[in-house]
């Protein structure tokens, strides 16, 4: 088998020196009852090159990106990946390292991590961040773990217009964190600051989300305020690349920014792996769940780094850890810290500027109606498509354009809304021909 | 070496973006950003001589021998890369439609078919993130059955080993259970005495891995099982050290109920300095209702993805799952098929080889022949030189090997924790033991050689207790202080672990 080295010859030297003379004889602890005593019922192997037919048959029956022009987002975003990121990735020692817990043998992914650190709390205007979270849902569970450990309050709010997976999340870890989950309505694609502070009082965290999941800007410093005002620490769930653009949650009030960091290095991949981002107020750094890296020096005076605060963690701390994470989404995150350099300040900036400009241009030229007109949006809107969405979706893709997400999936009252994503991967001749098959 | 943004020069960028010659648009500037964020500011060249000098500094499994104790640090194929990158695989988005994810679908259940037949177990959740993940899920599971059945505040308590890895008891707290701890005896299997004093009406389940953290099959396994399945209760089996058994025992036929396998473990995802990994769960039929949604459903020739289930617990993680490691795992058993099991009597093989040649130099804990992995002891080392299983470690990097786990299981002391898996040639492990040999006479002849290793890294060692104290987690640009004018701290805060 091509991915063993040993031989016959091998074999038999070490079962000699062992001291046994079979194989078998290897697992004569495991009672006869328990042993598995036919073949295991899978496919044969495959030769590596019937391997990649395989799998170019199963890649081919998918509708991606290269084939379908989309305008898809609602979370998941089709934003260019820079060659650099993938040559990067590529390299085996950032792919094949364990997590850096022997910090001589690892500095490279260690001062990797300090970096991403570094550019997390940059964005988000934090003071620590740690060194990734699975993806975008399960950092706002972890948040409200914070919270709770925070304020010993047990009610969390959630903005409805924050990503419905997310919400989802939440409310499948909430029981077993003792924590009630309240959900306060949108008003017209917005959360209105009164709304949440009705439903603050006594609450752990309000969680709100920057743009939201319809693509709107939230009045965010009102929402951290009244959030702050009730005792509850102020959570913005936000889009790493609108943050070239739109203010930094630490700056208008928030205890802790988190999100999903795919639309910032990463390809869509059907939804993963990516990585989620936390970033915290220093005041709450012994509750950050997860890895976090820290400078030092050796005994030589050199700088260095190492893992930091370990004490929060499950190695040392067990049942009264911070999380029970162990595998975060490093590599992910190394992505995204390319991605962010090759951008660069400039750069950032006028992507979002750039994605902006788009959903002005595609709001005009579709010329349906908005679901939320008043409202200033970032990178996606919705549109009332004329009929049900997954008949415009339908003919629409029959047609090679995917138009956008049926915001009927998750809620109520939307049964004609497209959620319509412009990222700068899609042009203004692009935006012309989803207008056309939307016979706009 | 410098930082990044050590490197930065205003008004440097290796990123551009086609200009669409539109008109710009506004943000109200209460939303506004004020301050640009301190981004760095690099061409392309500088950009990947940097990653490219971090990387010299990282060791892989690429670059050599990585024996981390359930960590099964095995090579990555590189096969598995190539397909991850198939456009209709890495261009697909999560909420496209049904039909246009087919090949996305078939991948799922495919691999949610063969990882039940692996487990023994009827049906699997693909959707968490990791194998802490995968134990939260699988004790979420074991709160909701208990609740359908009317018990939910009857059964409060789970039992783990007091050999277990820290994320059970973590999981456990988080999944707002108490924790009772069960004693290993001195043959490495559960005490059956003990167990049998604390399983009882209030007990929900065990969270075991068999063989245990000691690299041990619990030979007693059918009676753990009747123990806790006569009190109403279930078992969950931390996958960790599944590459012992693959095609040799099943889980379910041990008894459990809940399993979680390690994909970045057994099935070769790489471990990417830290992740991603993948941890699904198989589960006996009695808990199928309860698997988060969406699960993956075959219709005919078509597939679909099953929201309609109302005894779910929910969601855990984002869409269907952490996919591209799907990719991969499908691969790698795709290589292997029914012969799965050579990798497990591989990974035996080699380790009790290693334990053959080394059982000597280093106390033994356990007169018994190992699984995948086995722990020795530097007590005598400590005892009789000084040298404890730390200096050991790292003394092993200037042989060029990246060192066990140590201080783990907990019950060893000054345990080192060896696992080869069943990619490495004897040559290696022949020349890891070969340097552990060597290490064993360095403790007698120059004990400060070890005490002051590694001598051959990019650094020597680093001090921890100063990096705890002064909490310095990001780069403070014109106010970031220099320590290395500043005097020692220390360098071990805690024990360390490296698994």
């Amino acid at each position: 088998m091509r991915y063993l080295s040993l031989t016959d010859s091998d074999q038999e030297a070490m079962l000699a020196a062992i001291g046994v003379s079979s194989i078998d004889e290897l697992f004569q602890d495991i009672p006869g009852e328990v042993r598995f005593d036919r073949p295991l019922d899978l496919e044969p192997a495959l030769s590596e090159q019937e391997l990649v037919a395989h799998f170019e048959d199963l890649a081919g029956r998918n509708a991606h990106t290269g084939r379908e022009l989309s305008f898809l987002g609602a979370g998941i975003y089709d934003h260019y990946v820079p060659a650099i990121v993938d040559a990067i990735l590529a390299r085996g020692e950032f792919l094949t390292a364990y997590t850096p817990y022997q910090p001589e043998m690892s500095q490279g992914v260690l001062q990797a991590i300090f970096e991403y650190q570094t550019v997390i709390c940059e964005l988000t205007g934090m003071d620590v961040s740690n060194a990734s979270g699975y993806d975008g849902t399960t950092v706002a569970a972890d948040t409200c773990y914070v919270a709770k450990h925070a304020t010993g309050r047990t009610k969390v709010v959630l903005a409805e217009a924050l990503n419905p997976q997310v919400r989802q999340v939440v409310k499948t870890y909430a029981p077993g964190f003792g924590l009630e989950v309240v959900e306060v309505p949108h008003t017209e694609g917005i959360t209105d600051p009164d709304d949440v502070r009705k439903a603050a009082e006594e609450a752990a965290c309000v969680i709100f989300q920057q743009p939201n999941f319809f693509g709107c800007l939230e009045p965010a410093p009102e929402l951290a305020a009244v959030a702050n005002d009730a005792g509850a620490l102020a959570v913005a769930h936000v889009d790493p690349v609108s943050l070239g653009v739109l203010e930094a949650p630490g700056r208008y009030g928030c205890a802790i920014a988190i999100g999903e960091g795919q639309g910032a290095g990463n390809y869509q991949s059907y939804g993963g792996p990516h990585y989620g981002f936390i970033a915290m107020r220093s005041d709450y750094i012994r509750r950050m769940p997860g890895r976090i890296v820290g400078e030092t020096t050796d005994t030589a005076g050199e700088r260095g780094y190492v893992l930091t605060l370990q004490t929060r963690e499950q190695h040392i701390r067990r049942e009264k850890a911070t999380s029970n994470i162990t595998t975060n989404q490093t590599l992910l995150a190394l992505a995204g810290l390319a991605h962010l350099s090759w951008l660069g300040p400039q750069g950032l900036r006028e992507l979002g500027e750039t994605c902006m400009s788009l959903v002005a241009y595609a709001k005009d030229r579709l010329g349906l109606p908005l679901l939320f007109p008043e409202r200033t949006t970032f990178k996606e809107f919705a549109v009332r498509a004329g009929c049900p969405a997954e008949e415009a979706i339908r003919t629409a893709r029959e047609q090679g354009v995917h138009p956008g997400y049926a915001l009927k999936r998750d809620y109520s009252g939307m049964e004609d809304a497209l959620l319509v994503c412009v990222t700068e991967k899609r042009s203004p001749a692009d935006i012309d021909r989803l207008a056309e098959v939307l016979g706009a | 070496m410098k930082l990044i943004f050590e490197k930065s020069q205003a008004g440097r960028r290796a990123g551009t973006l086609p200009s669409y010659d539109l008109p710009p648009t506004d943000v109200p500037e209460e939303l506004r950003r004020g301050e640009p964020p301190r981004l760095p500011e690099l061409a392309e060249p500088e950009i990947v001589r940097h990653f490219t000098a971090l990387a010299d500094r990282t060791f892989g499994v690429d670059t050599g021998f990585y024996p981390l104790g359930s960590c099964t640090m095995k090579h990555n194929p590189r096969v598995n890369e190539r397909v991850v990158a198939l456009p209709g695989f890495r261009d697909l988005h999560p909420l496209q439609e049904e039909d246009g994810a087919q090949g996305a679908f078939e991948l799922m259940w495919r691999l949610q078919e063969i990882l039940a037949e692996v487990c023994g177990l009827h049906a699997v959740s693909l959707q968490p993130a990791a194998g802490s993940q995968g134990e939260l899920t699988g004790l979420m599971l074991m709160r909701a059955y208990f609740a359908d059945r009317g018990e939910a505040e009857q059964r409060k308590v789970v039992i783990t080993a007091d050999t277990a890895h820290g994320t059970n008891p973590a999981s456990v707290t988080m999944a707002g259970f108490e924790l009772k701890k069960v004693e290993t005896d001195a043959r490495g299997n559960l005490d059956l005495d003990d167990l049998r004093a604390k399983v009882n009406e209030e007990t929900a389940g065990l969270m075991l891995t068999n063989p245990s953290t000691l690299g041990l099959f619990d030979e007693h396994i059918e009676e753990v099982a009747e123990i806790f399945h006569g009190a109403g209760a279930l078992l969950y089996y931390d996958g960790a050290n599944l590459n012992a058994v693959c095609g040799i025992s099943r889980p379910g036929d041990m008894g459990f109920d809940i399993v979680h396998i390690n994909l970045h473990k057994t099935f070769s995802q790489p471990h990417g300095g830290g992740g991603p990994g993948g941890g699904p769960v198989a589960v006996r039929d009695i808990l199928e209702p309860f698997l988060p949604a969406p699960t993956v459903m075959r219709d005919g020739e078509d597939f679909r993805l099953d929201y309609d289930r109302p005894k779910s617990i929910g969601k855990v993680r984002g869409y269907t799952g952490p996919f591209g490691v799907f990719v991969r795992s499908y691969a790698f058993i795709r290589a292997y098929g029914p012969e799965l099991r050579r990798m497990s009597e591989v990974a035996v093989l080699n380790a009790n080889y290693m334990l053959s040649r080394l059982s000597g130099t280093y106390d033994l804990p356990f007169e018994r022949l190992c699984m995948h992995e086995f722990v020795l002891s530097a007590r005598n080392l400590k005892r009789d030189y000084g040298v404890n299983a730390l200096d050991v470690a790292k003394r092993l990097m200037d042989y060029g090997f990246h060192p066990p786990t140590i201080y783990f299981p907990l019950i060893v002391p000054e345990a080192l924790m060896i696992e080869p898996t069943e990619t490495e040639p004897k040559e290696t492990l022949d020349a890891f033991c070969n340097a552990m040999e060597k290490i064993a006479e360095e403790a007698a002849s120059d004990p400060e050689l070890l005490k002051e290793a590694p001598h051959r890294r990019p650094v020597r060692r680093l001090d921890e207790v100063k990096a705890a104290k002064r909490a310095i987690v990001k780069y403070g640009f014109d106010q970031h202080p220099d320590l290395r004018g500043e005097r020692a701290e220390g360098e071990t805060v805690e024990a360390q672990k490296g698994a």
